[in-house]
This record gives C-alpha cells, sequence and structure tokens, in this order.
C-alpha cells in the first residue's frame, strides 16, 4: 500500500536527570532534522520533567563494540586487577584510607 | 480554547511524535486556562469556579479572541493559527509577569516558561511547511491568508484593557503588536510565506459575539457537565 | 568477520542461545538469536505497539466531552502516554532491525493485529473510568510480568511503561468511585459501563492456554514469563475486591471465591465473540483502522514536508544519518 513510504531518521536520545549526573540512554524518536529530533526528544522523553539536559545523536552515527566477541573486546580489561582497589592490601584497622 | 481544539488531534497526528507533542501544549494551554478561570472565580467572589466558569457560561458570555476558536482544519492551518497565537502570548505573559497583582503575574511566569517552548515547536514547523515541498508551502499559504485577518484582534484593547494597563495590572497589549509583528516577519521570511495585506475582518470575540464555531464547540465540550447539574466527578 | 570462531555453525549458535535463555541471560539487539525468535518478537512487540496506538481511539473519543477541566487534562496525558508507549515499543521493534514505517504499514494494511479490547465503543464518560481501571489493569498484570521478558529492549520499554502507567488505573478507579458514590444516575452509568466491559477485559488477556498456539514457545524462551490463564486469574482476583469496595457488581453470576483453590471462580467466557472481533467483526474493527489510516495518509505530506526542509537546510554531519 505505501511501498514508496520513506521515514524520518532514528535518533538515540540521551538524558540527564540531575546537575552532574551522567547522560543515559533512555530511547529513540524519529525525526527529520536535529532540531525536530530535539524537540520530540524533549516531548516524549521530558514530558513527566525530571531531566535537566538531553542529547540526541543520529543512530546510525553509533559504532558498537561486536557483541558477539564481548569476550575478546572487554576481558582483557577484566582481567587487569591491579586497576580495581580491593587488589592492594592496607593495614588492619585504618579507617577512612 | 484552543487547548482544546489541539487535544482534538489527539490519537490522529500526521506522526506519533507530533501526537505527543500536541498533547504537551494542550495540557499547557489548559493549565493556563485552569489558572486564569479560578483566579477570575475568586476575584468575582460569587462562588464560582475554574469548572463553572469553562462548563456553564455560553458562547456569548466567552471573552476569547476568534483566532483560537477556529477549527483546526489541515496541519498547516493548525500550526499557523498556533504560531500567530503563540507569539502573542508569549509577550503577552512577558509583560503580565510584571503585573501589580501578584497572584496573575504568578500564573504569567509559569506560563511563559510554557509558551516560548511552544512559540519553538510551532515556528520550527511553520517554517518547515512554508520552505518543505510545494504541496506544503501552498496549504501552509493558505492557512496563513485565512487566518490573517484574525490577528488584529489580539491587539485591539478595549477601555477594560487600557484601564488595567494604567493600574499596572495588565499590559499594553497594542504595545505588544510591533514586537509581535517583528517575529511573526522574521518566521514567514524563513518560511517563504507572504504575509497578506488583507484588512482586519470584523471580529467581536472578546465582547461575546464569535464565530459560529464557538458554539458547536462548546455544546460538546459542555454536554456532559450539564446534562448532569450538581454532580462531582 | 575473519576474526570469528570457525564452529559457528547455526546448531552450535542455536545450542549456546537456548543456554543463555536458560540461564536467565537477557538478549541484546545486536547478538546471535535464532530467526523465530526475532520473528515472534516483532509480531509481540508490533502488535503490542499497535494496541497502545489504536487504543488512544476510544479515549479520545471522550476528550471534547470531559466534564470537568482536570478530568480533560488526566485524559488528554493519558492519551499521550499511550502514543508514548507505542512509540517506544515501536523503537524497541526497530531494534530487531525491521523499520517504524514498515509495521505502521502492516497495522494499516490490516495484516497486523491489535488488541482485541479497543474494538468496542466508548459509549458513555463512565468508559473513560472503566478503560483505565479493566482495561489498564489487565495490561498492568501483563506488562509487569513482561517486564522481566528476555528480551532487554522489550524489558526495559515494560519498565519505564510499568512506572508510567501507574496512574492510569488509579485515574480510571477514581473516575468509577466518584461516579459511584454520586447521583443515582451516575451510578446507574458506572455500572453499565462495567457490565460492557467485564468480559471483554477478561478476553484482552488472550484466548485460554489450551488454544494459544504461541504460548508454549513464547514461554520456553521466557518472553512470555506467565500464560494467558494465569494473568487473567490475577486480573481477576484483584479486581473483584476493587468491585466491591465501590458498591459495583461485575456481571458474572458465578464469580465466587474459592477457599480450596485462593482464587476467584469464574464463568465460561465467550470465545467466539473474541474470535469474531479479532477476525474484523468487532463493533469499530472498521472505524478504528480508518482513523489511523486517515491520519497516515492526511500526515504523509507534513512527514514529507520536514524531509523536503531537511534534505534543503542539513549540514553535513546532519546528513549522515
Amino acid at each position: 500500500m505505501t511501498s514508496n513510504e520513506t521515514q524520518w531518521p532514528l535518533w538515540e536520545v540521551f538524558t540527564q536527570k540531575d546537575d552532574g549526573s551522567p547522560h543515559e540512554h533512555a530511547g529513540s524518536v524519529h525525526a527529520a532534522d536535529a532540531e525536530m529530533a530535539l524537540q520530540n526528544a524533549r516531548d516524549v522523553y521530558g514530558r513527566r520533567g525530571n531531566v535537566v539536559s538531553m542529547w540526541v545523536v543520529p543512530s546510525a552515527m553509533i559504532t558498537a563494540s561486536p557483541s558477539d566477541q564481548a569476550g575478546p573486546f572487554f576481558e582483557p580489561g577484566a582481567e587487569k586487577i591491579y586497576r580495581h582497589p580491593q587488589f592492594y592490601k592496607i593495614p588492619r584497622g585504618l579507617k577512612g584510607f | 480554547m484552543l487547548g482544546h481544539r489541539l487535544s482534538e488531534w489527539c490519537g490522529h497526528g500526521p506522526i506519533l511524535e507530533e501526537d505527543i507533542a500536541l498533547a504537551n501544549i494542550a495540557l499547557d494551554l489548559i493549565g493556563q486556562a485552569t489558572l486564569f478561570l479560578k483566579l477570575a472565580g475568586e476575584t468575582e467572589g460569587k462562588g464560582r469556579s475554574e469548572d463553572a466558569l469553562a462548563y456553564f457560561r455560553d458562547a456569548i458570555d466567552y471573552r476569547n479572541v476568534e483566532l483560537v476558536e477556529m477549527p483546526n482544519g489541515d496541519y498547516a492551518y493548525t500550526m499557523v493559527r498556533q504560531f500567530l497565537f503563540d507569539v502573542f502570548s508569549y509577550h503577552m505573559l512577558e509583560q503580565l509577569q510584571k503585573s501589580t497583582n501578584p497572584a496573575l503575574a504568578g500564573i504569567a511566569a509559569k506560563g511563559f516558561k510554557e509558551v516560548r517552548y511552544h512559540v519553538r515547536h510551532s515556528s520550527e514547523w511553520v517554517v518547515r511547511m512554508g520552505d518543505g515541498t510545494e504541496e506544503s508551502h501552498t496549504r501552509a499559504q493558505k492557512a496563513l491568508d485565512d487566518l490573517w485577518r484574525l490577528t488584529a484582534e489580539m491587539f485591539q484593547a478595549d477601555d477594560i484593557d487600557r484601564e488595567m494597563a494604567a493600574e499596572g495590572i495588565g499590559p499594553d497589549i497594542a504595545a505588544i503588536e510591533p514586537k509581535w509583528r517583528a517575529v511573526v516577519d522574521d518566521v514567514m521570511k524563513r518560511a517563504t510565506l507572504t504575509i497578506p495585506n488583507d484588512p482586519p475582518a470584523m471580529t467581536g470575540g472578546r465582547k461575546g459575539r464569535h464565530t459560529e464555531y464557538l458554539g458547536h464547540m462548546l455544546s460538546e465540550m459542555q454536554i456532559v457537565a450539564r446534562s448532569y447539574p450538581g454532580a462531582e466527578w | 568477520m575473519d576474526q570469528q570462531p570457525q564452529n559457528t555453525t547455526e546448531e552450535a549458535l542455536n545450542a549456546k542461545f537456548e543456554a543463555r535463555i536458560a540461564a536467565g541471560e537477557t538478549i541484546e539487539p545486536k547478538d546471535w538469536m535464532p530467526e523465530r525468535y526475532r520473528t515472534q518478537l516483532i509480531r509481540m512487540m508490533s502488535q503490542h505497539a499497535h494496541s497502545e496506538v489504536v487504543g488512544m481511539l476510544p479515549e479520545g473519543n471522550w476528550i471534547t466531552r470531559a466534564p470537568s477541566l482536570k478530568r480533560e487534562m488526566v485524559l488528554i496525558s493519558k492519551v499521550q502516554d499511550e502514543a508514548g508507549h507505542g512509540l517506544y515499543i515501536y523503537c524497541g521493534t526497530e531494534t530487531l532491525g525491521v523499520d517504524r514505517a514498515e509495521l505502521v504499514d502492516q497495522l494499516l494494511s490490516g495484516r497486523a493485529k491489535y488488541s482485541s479490547i479497543f474494538n468496542y465503543p466508548t459509549l458513555t464518560w463512565a468508559d473513560m473510568g472503566v478503560i483505565g481501571w479493566f482495561v489498564d489493569g489487565a495490561a498492568i498484570v501483563n506488562q509487569t510480568v513482561l517486564a522481566k521478558a528476555s528480551y532487554g529492549p522489550y524489558a526495559r520499554a515494560m519498565i519505564r511503561i510499568c512506572k508510567e502507567e501507574n496512574f492510569h488505573k488509579k485515574q480510571g478507579y477514581e473516575i468509577i468511585a466518584t461516579l459511584a458514590k454520586g447521583t443515582p444516575e451516575q451510578k446507574a452509568m458506572a455500572q453499565g459501563a462495567v457490565n460492557r466491559w467485564w468480559w471483554p477485559s477478561l478476553m484482552m488477556l488472550g484466548p485460554s492456554d489450551t488454544n494459544s498456539p504461541n504460548t508454549a514457545e513464547l514461554m520456553r524462551w521466557r518472553v512470555k514469563r506467565k500464560t494467558n490463564d494465569e494473568l487473567r486469574q490475577r486480573f481477576i482476583d484483584l479486581t473483584v475486591p476493587q468491585a466491591d469496595a465501590v458498591g459495583l457488581t461485575l456481571p458474572d453470576p458465578d464469580l465466587k471465591f474459592n477457599p480450596e483453590t485462593q482464587h476467584y471462580d469464574f464463568g465460561a467466557i465467550n470465545w467466539d465473540e473474541f474470535w469474531q472481533v479479532v477476525k474484523g467483526n468487532g463493533p469499530c474493527n472498521r472505524e478504528r483502522l480508518q482513523a489511523r489510516r486517515d491520519a497516515h495518509e492526511n500526515g504523509r505530506w507534513v512527514r514529507e514536508a520536514a524531509e523536503a526542509y531537511a534534505a534543503k537546510h542539513s549540514s553535513p554531519a546532519q546528513s549522515a544519518a
């Protein structure tokens, strides 16, 4: 019926809930351009308030890590236990280190 | 009135994102109307609530400009109507924040925050429709041609307006016109739309002499409330 | 792609997938999944999204007649939420590699289904109360379970929706409670709406387990976590005391508490009516679809205008989208 139907591009929406906290992925919207994407994001993901800042990013611009290689991609990081504070021994009884 | 008109789009908008946007604007406008009517009822001192004023007044007792009671038409008509009103409302509420009446100033301050976004939404749409496709341009131009004649009514001050302005309660609405016109000119230029030269239509909405549309709109809006007088909802 | 291990045959991938499901892991968009899992999810999620969108219509029908400013605002925000929820779920479905435009096309051409309940007409103001109370009540029972679905985007959309939908049921019940303690005419209006919406609301939770072809597979994949009959029983158990509390009668003479099962027994559901509605012969099927088609067709030039404008004015960075 509508085989010639084109569709507005998809944008990913990131919202910041309070000043100082990180922007987190909230969802996506369709919009023809950046201004409309921002307005749509505001109306869809900010309509209950509780948002102080928003980003919209064309979904096509996002490069994701390979999901079928989550192991090789991230495990080397997890193995470097010396990056975590629990790796280090502190004399017992010492508080507030 | 305009909020009520916009709510008619719910479920019928051009794309889901716009259904949501229009509902937001409708909610803001009905919210503002509720606060103004509540204050009006309290000021009158006859115990009429905001609902009494909204649901139990006939069209002839309504005091809105005719622009906002016009039917939705197509999306161009809705957006051009919205834009012409939003810019007026922006400047009116901006001034009203300085009212010597603190209650009015408070409502205006809340409304002003909301209307800033409304102007952004409607002006960007007017630009996109005017400078979009040939069809959208034609539709937007037609809407502007039809509605332009009703804009002058927004700036026609009557004795009450002048008295309110003199006492610092209300804004000088005639003085808003040049500011309104500057914004409208700018947006219409971006939208590649031409402001018609038509003289203002004979309007009487603010004296209760409305278009025929208002009566139909109110008969629908008031039917349930009036069918069960005295009932709580 | 040359980095992929060589033993990634369909069979091995499938075994790995089933193991992940069994371990209760969440499946994400870019993870490998069997084609059947993908198509079943697309079917189920798009039906859900369509239901939200079509669901705007029966309630939208009363926005302009709401009896007070407060009720009008509440109703607008509820219908708006339905648009929002449809949008969230469409976006979730798009992560499975299908465009919203394609899904909308399936709805408008009549190939996709949506919830049977929205093919019933809203005849009085009390219907706004009962829809919130019954229809959203039943939806919450269903969605609370779907929030634990194995597919991440679906589960996340459900969590967001459940949070937002909390007020939907409450506002509906408040409308009904107000009518029930109002004038005799108002109480009659409330009872009438209860009578009309009770059975369709029970049907809305889907065909009985013995007659639900997709349930077993969806349960195994942890997309569904409870069967239709389990959800229905939960909804009934929750709703009966709520009806008692406002002095309204549910139209089922067989409805009574069974101390052995600790559940309410209820009468036979007219499944013939359900299948008639699903097949398109319900009271409002044609009107609902036509309204959506009109909105889509009338909006086409608007969507094209925005596209044309964006094409004329886009910066290089944006055109990458």
